[in-house]
């Protein structure tokens, strides 16, 4: 069956595809329900700028150096200075089961070093599990050391203010070492909300004609398959286009998510990333043979993509055959791109390493699909 | 026309794992003519139709249909035929009137409106043009699947038991349109189990299990049989039993306030019947029915 292209029959299937997806009301509001709602969710976590956090002090010095840094860790409103428990191995128990997010331990001789101008070392043991969490009190952290002690050293110790810190707050992260920011989840969070509705969508197109019985009629229609194929991807970009619409404009109002670089570089972007993930849908649609399996197969792409691309994990922080892996995967790819132009501001030259694999892969999965399309019922 | 079938096919066969579904068919539909495809459940009529426009690709035999390759021109043939198939399968979720012109779009019908409109009122459908399909009852589901395959005014109609679940009414119309069609040229192949529908058309075939029994014009069926039949004019329920113990009787059935005997030696039941005191009864034309169940027993008969 070796028929040219032709543009109505391509129109036909978009203009079906279209009314289908009219007609479905509830799969339509989910498609645009479900990137707000996981916006307004995720946002919620990121965006609380979380205060008194409970705190621990260990202060093995009891001098008045160490009651004004308590006060001041007090007074900047992050940190919730409860009654210490019995030893420090108690406290770090009490962290790991998530009761208390930092332990401060000010050593012995603490206020004897400060005055001989020794600048001692505080140790600031944090639960970074969350770095949204706790991002903004150790920013705060930052400046304590400045300040606490700023009336505190008079007279002959005035030398001591002003010039370099008196003593330092060493920051041990506890779980999260590499400590992603917040504006991290927004792109993130485009790139997951894409990969899963795009691939679902799709792959159910096929398999719900086959289900239905309608595909003995399409196949017995004079339509080539790649006519059928992409007159099923078209509308969905719409449909992504809307999604990455609402969640661009829900992260720069709520959440006030930068767009560093440029929009329409973007907007690019996304195109690519929208028809790669389609066509895997696609290819999925006609490897299962009902929307249960294609579905089981969305997740089962979904997962890795996750994982692996670089949203739940920091890339640089994966074995290598994880990071072989995620370089297969377009979201890692889309992840890049987007951080790279909505928070670095890259531009194409930056921008183009991340989007040949993507043209790549889109290529690699359409030929698959098209090769397994099925042209009869055998 | 340079062709004169519409279907020309030999030897096609087709099975699914180790089961035969389609045993070397031939068949030969000439132009204009309306084929009759009878059979019981299971024996093979959906197969072979799909082997005909390319939805199946036969794993044996070769032929053509409309003059192109069943196996190499597929594409040629879903362009110039109309294939109905036995399950609904247009969308649900479209209305008439969106089902008929996604049809008319696939095909680039000139003048689409028009020919979608005209359409949906010929088949009685205007009035309910933005139903949506999956609430019509199945009559009407039958009568949309009919206008969608037939827009594209195709030269072959492949129809799989177009009427099942249809009221005699729309039956008749359905058949009068058949004809009609026909008239015109166009050759229609159709599989039915209604024997007022086989008796409507030009020629038959009647395939069991994959096995292609018997081909020919309905009269022609009929004296191949070598069937006499009788009318006895009796209702006794118990009668029933008695006449099929007589020798030479192959088939009894009730019909309301009589009894039809059928079987290959007319004289012998004719005396076995005048044997019954006050029996009346006359001989009457062999149906198309008597020939068909008289098949099946026979392959029943010689199955192991
Ligand atoms: N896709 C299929 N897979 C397996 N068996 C099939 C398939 N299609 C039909 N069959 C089998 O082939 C035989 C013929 O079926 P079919 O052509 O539908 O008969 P009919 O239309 O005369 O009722 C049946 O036994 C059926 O179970
Ligand atoms: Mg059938």
């Amino acid at each position: 069956m070796r028929l040219p292209l032709t543009l109505h029959r391509l129109w036909a299937i978009v203009l079906k595809e279209f009314v289908q997806m009219r007609r479905d009301r509830i799969t339509f509001a989910m498609m645009v329900g479900i990137p707000l709602m996981q916006l307004v969710l995720f946002g919620f976590a990121i965006n609380t700028d979380p205060k008194r956090l409970p705190t621990v002090v260990f202060d093995a010095d009891h001098s008045a150096f160490s009651r004004s840094f308590v006060a001041s860790l007090d007074n900047s409103g992050y940190f919730d200075i409860l009654p210490p428990p019995d030893s420090v191995v108690a406290a770090r128990e009490a962290m790991a089961i998530g009761d208390i997010q930092f332990i401060v331990s000010i050593p012995p001789d603490f206020s004897r070093a400060v005055v001989r101008g020794e600048r001692p070392a505080l140790l600031l043991e944090a639960d970074a599990s969350d770095p949204s969490a706790t991002g903004n009190a150790l920013a705060a952290l930052a400046n304590l050391n400045q300040s606490a002690l700023q009336h505190d050293l008079k007279g002959p110790l005035v030398k001591l203010n002003g010039g370099s810190p008196p003593f330092e707050v060493r920051v041990q992260r506890n779980y999260n070492p590499e400590g992603i920011t917040q504006y991290n989840i927004v792109p993130g969070l485009m790139g997951t909300i894409l990969t899963m509705t795009m691939i679902m969508m799709t792959g159910m197109a096929m398999t719900r004609e086959l289900e239905r019985g309608t595909l003995e009629n399409l196949l017995a229609f004079p339509v080539h398959p790649l006519e059928v194929m992409i007159g099923k991807i078209l509308p969905y970009i719409i449909v992504g286009y809307i999604q990455v619409t609402v969640i661009l404009t829900a992260a720069h109002v709520l959440f006030h998510v930068p767009i560093a670089g440029s929009l329409p570089m973007l907007l690019a972007c996304v195109l690519v990333f929208l028809a790669a993930n389609l066509t895997v849908g696609m290819m999925f649609s006609t490897i299962a043979r009902s929307q249960l399996q294609a579905m089981q197969m969305t997740f089962f792409f979904f997962l890795p993509s996750m994982l692996l691309s670089g949203f739940m994990f920091p890339f640089r922080g994966m074995p290598h055959w994880a990071q072989v892996i995620g370089e297969g995967l377009p979201l890692t790819h889309f992840l890049r791109i987007v951080r790279g132009i909505m928070l670095k501001g890259n531009g194409w030259a930056e921008t183009w390493p991340n989007v040949w694999p993507l043209l790549v892969f889109m290529a690699v999965v359409l030929t698959i699909g098209f090769k397994r399309y099925r042209r009869t019922l055998d | 026309m340079n062709h004169p079938y519409a279907i020309d096919v030999h030897g096609l066969s087709k099975s699914f794992g180790n089961k035969r579904a389609v045993n070397h068919l031939s068949l030969q539909v000439a132009e204009g003519e309306i084929y009759g495809f009878l059979g019981p459940n299971g024996s093979g009529k959906t197969t072979s139709i799909r082997m005909l426009c390319g939805l199946l690709t036969p794993d044996e035999g070769s032929g053509t249909c409309l003059g192109y390759d069943v196996r190499r021109q597929s594409g040629e043939i879903k362009k110039q035929a109309g294939y109905m198939t036995q399950r609904f399968s247009f969308y649900e979720d479209l209305s008439i009137r969106e089902n008929l012109d996604f049809v008319a779009r696939l095909y680039a019908m000139p003048d689409r409106k028009r020919v979608v409109e005209r359409s949906m009122a010929e088949l009685g459908l205007a009035h309910r043009a933005n139903q949506l399909a999956g609430t019509l009852s199945g009559g009407w589901k039958q009568r949309l699947a009919l206008a969608a395959c037939m827009l594209h005014r195709p030269r072959l109609l492949l129809l799989d038991e177009p009427t099942a679940g249809v009221d005699p009414k729309a039956r008749r119309d359905f058949w009068d349109e058949i004809h009609r069609l026909a008239g015109q040229g166009i050759s229609v192949l159709v599989s039915t189990h209604y024997m007022d529908e086989a008796a409507r058309c030009h020629r038959l075939a009647y395939i069991a299990y994959g096995d292609l029994l018997a081909a020919g014009t309905p009269e022609e069926l009929i004296a191949q049989s070598g069937l006499t039949s009788f009318a006895v004019q009796d209702d006794d329920p118990a009668l029933a039993a008695r006449l099929r113990q007589l020798p030479g009787v192959e088939q009894v059935v009730a019909m309301g306030s009589m009894y039809s005997v059928s079987g290959q030696d007319g004289l012998l039941i004719a005396r076995g019947l005048a044997g019954f005191a006050g029996l009346r009864f006359e001989q009457v034309d062999t149906g198309l029915e008597q020939v068909f169940i008289r098949l099946m027993d026979r392959v029943q008969e010689a199955a192991p």
